[in-house]
C-alpha cells in the first residue's frame, strides 16, 4: 500500500543512530510540542525538525500521500474550531481585534487567526519527527534496543511481531475483501447504515478467525523454542549505543528542557503579541 | 518471573492484535454526518481485551492507535491515543468474567454486561478523557472537544455494540467445547 509510511534502508548518520536514540528523541519532541504553546519553541521546532528532515534524505513521495492527509484534516479541525468558538482566541489571550465582520454578528479577530495559527504549527511540530522515526528505523533494530533500555524483553518482543506481521495481516485482509466481493458483497458507499455494518462483519469474521489462528500458530512456534524461559535474551540486530547516541540523546534533553523553562518562564505556555 | 505469569499466547496476541488493529485503521465506516467515521477496528480492539485480559487491552489500544496514527496519518494525537488504552484496559478487567475462550460468551447475561462495561468504559475514554487531554494539551475550545467526543462515544458504542457482540459470541462459540453444538435447521 502506497499510503503507508515504511523504513527505507539508507545510509545516513540519523539511520546509524540506535533505534532507543530515536525514540527518545521522539518522545522528548512530543512532550515538549504538548506542553508548550510558545510560538517561538513551536516555529524553532518546526526548524529543527525540517532540518533533520532534510538530513535524513527522505524523500517526499515517500510521505507525500500521508502529507496531504494530514494538511486535509489539519485544514478541516481549524475550521472546526472556528465554527465552534470563533472567539476562543480572545478568551486566551484576553484581547478583541476586530478585523472584518464574515455574517451575522460573527467577526474575524486577530487573536482567533494568531491562535488557529498556533494550534497548526503546533500539529505541524510533530511531523517531521514522526515521519523520520519510522522511515530510518529499522523495526527489527528497534525492538532489539527497546529491551537494551529497559523494557521487559516479553514486551519489546510483542512490539517487533506488531511491526513484523502488519504486512501480513494486510495481506490477508486483501484477501479477504477481495474474496467478499467477488461473492457479490458491495463495499461501498449506497447501503444503509445497518447493512454498512454487516457487510464490515463479513470481513471482520474471517480476519479474527484467522488472526486467531495465527496467534496459536506463533505462539506454539515460539513455546517449542523455549520463548520465556530465561530472564534475558540475546538479540540479533542489537545496536549498541555509540557517541552519536548519546550526542543527540543529550541534545534532546537540553532543548526540551530549555524550551520549557522559556515557555513557562512568564507563568503561562501562551506567547501574547497582543 | 513474570513471563510465566503472562504467557506465551499473550505476548503474540499483543503484537498481532496490535497489527491487526493498526491495519484495520484506514476501514471506516461513514455513517452520513460529514467527517465522522465508525471504526470496526474498535470492535478488534473490544474483542483482543474481552479474551486476553487488561494488559493485551491496553497494549492494542495505545500501540495500535500510536502506530496506526503514524503509519496512515504521519502524526499522533496523543490525546486520543490514551483513552483508546483505558477502553481497553476497563473492558479486559472483565475478561475472566466473560470467559469467551472456554464458551462462556453466549449466555445472555454475560452479554449484557459486556455491553454495559463497554458502553461506561467508552464514555469515559471519549466523554471524559479525550476532551479534556484535547483541552489541557492543544487548549482548543472546550465545546468542539466535547461535541467530538460525544460523536466518537456514540459510534464507538455502535461498533462494539453490534459488531465486537457478533464476533465475540462467534468465536466463543466455535472456540468452547462440544456443547456449544446444536442442530442446523
Amino acid at each position: 500500500m502506497s499510503r503507508m509510511i515504511s523504513y527505507q534502508e539508507k545510509d545516513t548518520w540519523i539511520h546509524r543512530l540506535s533505534g532507543v536514540t530515536k525514540l527518545i528523541f521522539l518522545m522528548l519532541w512530543c512532550i515538549t510540542s504538548a506542553l508548550t504553546y510558545d510560538t517561538m519553541v513551536l516555529v524553532i521546532m518546526i526548524l529543527i525538525g525540517a532540518s533533520i528532515y532534510a538530513v535524513s534524505r527522505t524523500e517526499w513521495k515517500q510521505v507525500s500521500t500521508v502529507f496531504k492527509t494530514i494538511l486535509f484534516f489539519m485544514v478541516l479541525n481549524l475550521v472546526f474550531i472556528f465554527i465552534f468558538a470563533p472567539y476562543e482566541g480572545c478568551g486566551i489571550y484576553g484581547s478583541r481585534t476586530e478585523m472584518v465582520r464574515l455574517f451575522g454578528d460573527i467577526y474575524l479577530t486577530k487573536e482567533q487567526l494568531f491562535y488557529e495559527l498556533n494550534v497548526m504549527i503546533k500539529y505541524f511540530t510533530v511531523i517531521p519527527a514522526v515521519f523520520i522515526f519510522l522511515v530510518t528505523t529499522d523495526p527489527s533494530e528497534f525492538a532489539a534496543s527497546l529491551n537494551l533500555v529497559g523494557v521487559p524483553y516479553s514486551f519489546a518482543y510483542s512490539v517487533a511481531i506488531a511491526l513484523r506481521y502488519i504486512p501480513d495481516v494486510q495481506d490477508d485482509f486483501i484477501r479477504i475483501r477481495n474474496a467478499q466481493e467477488a461473492r457479490g458483497i458491495e463495499m461501498s458507499g449506497k447501503a444503509s447504515l445497518k447493512d454498512r455494518l454487516i457487510r464490515t462483519s463479513s470481513i471482520i469474521f474471517p480476519l479474527l478467525f484467522s488472526t486467531m489462528e495465527r496467534i496459536d500458530v506463533v505462539s506454539n512456534a515460539m513455546e517449542l523454542r523455549g520463548f520465556g524461559k530465561k530472564k534475558k535474551r540475546s538479540w540479533y540486530a542489537q545496536r549498541k549505543l555509540m557517541r552519536n547516541d548519546w550526542i543527540v540523546i543529550i541534545g534532546a534533553v537540553v532543548f526540551s528542557i530549555a524550551a520549557l523553562i522559556y515557555t513557562f518562564y512568564d507563568g503561562n505556555r501562551f506567547y501574547n503579541p497582543f | 518471573m513474570e513471563i510465566k505469569k503472562f504467557g506465551i499466547r499473550e505476548v503474540v496476541a499483543m503484537g498481532i492484535g496490535t497489527a491487526l488493529f493498526v491495519v484495520l485503521t484506514t476501514v471506516q465506516i461513514p455513517c452520513g454526518i460529514p467527517n465522522t467515521y465508525l471504526q470496526p477496528r474498535m470492535a478488534v480492539l473490544a474483542f483482543f481485551s474481552a479474551i486476553f485480559g487488561p494488559i493485551v487491552g491496553a497494549v492494542v489500544g495505545l500501540l495500535g492507535h500510536a502506530l496506526g496514527d503514524a503509519i496512515f496519518y504521519g502524526s499522533v494525537w496523543w490525546s486520543w491515543v490514551f483513552p483508546e488504552a483505558v477502553t481497553g484496559i476497563l473492558v479486559g478487567c472483565f475478561a475472566k468474567k466473560f470467559a469467551v475462550q472456554e464458551g462462556g460468551f453466549i449466555t445472555a447475561p454475560n452479554i449484557i454486561l459486556f455491553n454495559i462495561v463497554q458502553i461506561a468504559a467508552n464514555a469515559i475514554a471519549w466523554i471524559v478523557a479525550a476532551p479534556i487531554l484535547d483541552i489541557v494539551v492543544y487548549a482548543e475550545p472546550a465545546k468542539k472537544v466535547f461535541s467530538q467526543g460525544v460523536v466518537a462515544f456514540v459510534g464507538n458504542i455502535i461498533v462494539i455494540g453490534v459488531l465486537g457482540t457478533l464476533v465475540l459470541v462467534g468465536y466463543s462459540k466455535a472456540s468452547g467445547n462440544s456443547q456449544g453444538l446444536k442442530k442446523e435447521d
